[in-house]
């Protein structure tokens, strides 16, 4: 497949964190990717989106935005939330920090990103909202 | 209780759902905390065997009873771990903090 792309708009809600993962679970499957592939993609969405339904919105109910898209044998990810932003992004990234203990939150959200996914980068402006852009070889 | 939650003796076990992600974490943290303190629970395990997705939220839940259940002198432990669960176990440091069981004993 030379390129396909998709958007889809979806509620904060933490229900829609599975939709999101297996919709981009599908649209990565013309890519005959291995198994282990597809779950480490599936983690990494899960975990940008959890990120904006938790920290962007602070569990109010509003849009993300999902867009992926294939050129060759790269996916490639971005997830956006219009919600509170990072202030600092470095500090966010680091594994175990997290601004929610309350709720349990162990602070790997970004770290499983990092691992999961060849390359991650995040676009933040406080009060406006936050873009992870992540990307992927499937090497099938 | 749900089928979701089993109690054998002194242990709690979790049949954790097919998804362990933010939004099936919630439940089990609360119906968890409730059983621990109502009953006498020494261990609480975690059974994974018909668990296929796990992320950080997943973690976030095992460590918050661990650390509530160290508090009563109990411990936490997994069961039927598959090798994606494993491997997420291992990403997070979470295999050094708790028992992983091969099998049942």
């Amino acid at each position: 497949m030379r390129e396909n792309n998709m958007i889809i708009e979806f509620d904060s809600r933490s229900e829609n964190e599975g939709f999101a993962r297996v919709a981009v679970a599908a649209f990565v499957t013309p890519l005959n990717p291995t198994l282990e592939e597809i779950e480490d993609v599936k983690t990494a969405v899960s975990e940008a989106v959890t990120n904006s339904v938790i920290h962007g919105y602070g569990e109010r109910v509003e849009k993300i935005i999902l867009k992926a898209s294939i050129k060759e044998n790269t996916v490639s990810i971005e997830i956006t939330d219009f919600g509170c932003g990072i202030e600092n992004i470095e500090k966010a990234m680091e594994p175990m920090y997290t601004t929610r203990p309350d709720l349990e939150r162990s602070g790997m959200g970004f770290a499983f990103m990092e691992a999961f996914m060849d390359e991650i980068h995040i676009e933040s402006e406080v009060n406006k909202g936050t873009t992870i852009y992540m990307n992927k070889k499937i090497m099938g | 209780m749900s089928d979701i939650f089993r109690i054998e003796d002194e242990t709690l076990r979790i049949m954790v759902p097919k998804d362990l992600d933010h939004h099936n974490c919630i439940t089990i943290r609360e119906t968890a905390d409730t059983i621990m303190m109502q009953q006498n629970i020494k261990e609480i395990l975690f059974d994974f065997q018909h668990t296929e997705f796990m992320d950080s939220s997943g973690i976030g839940v095992i460590v918050g009873r661990y650390k509530n259940m160290k508090c009563l002198g109990g411990t936490v432990a997994a069961i039927h771990v598959n090798q994606r669960i494993r491997k997420i176990f291992l990403l997070s440091g979470l295999s050094k903090m708790i028992m992983i069981y091969e099998q049942e004993a």
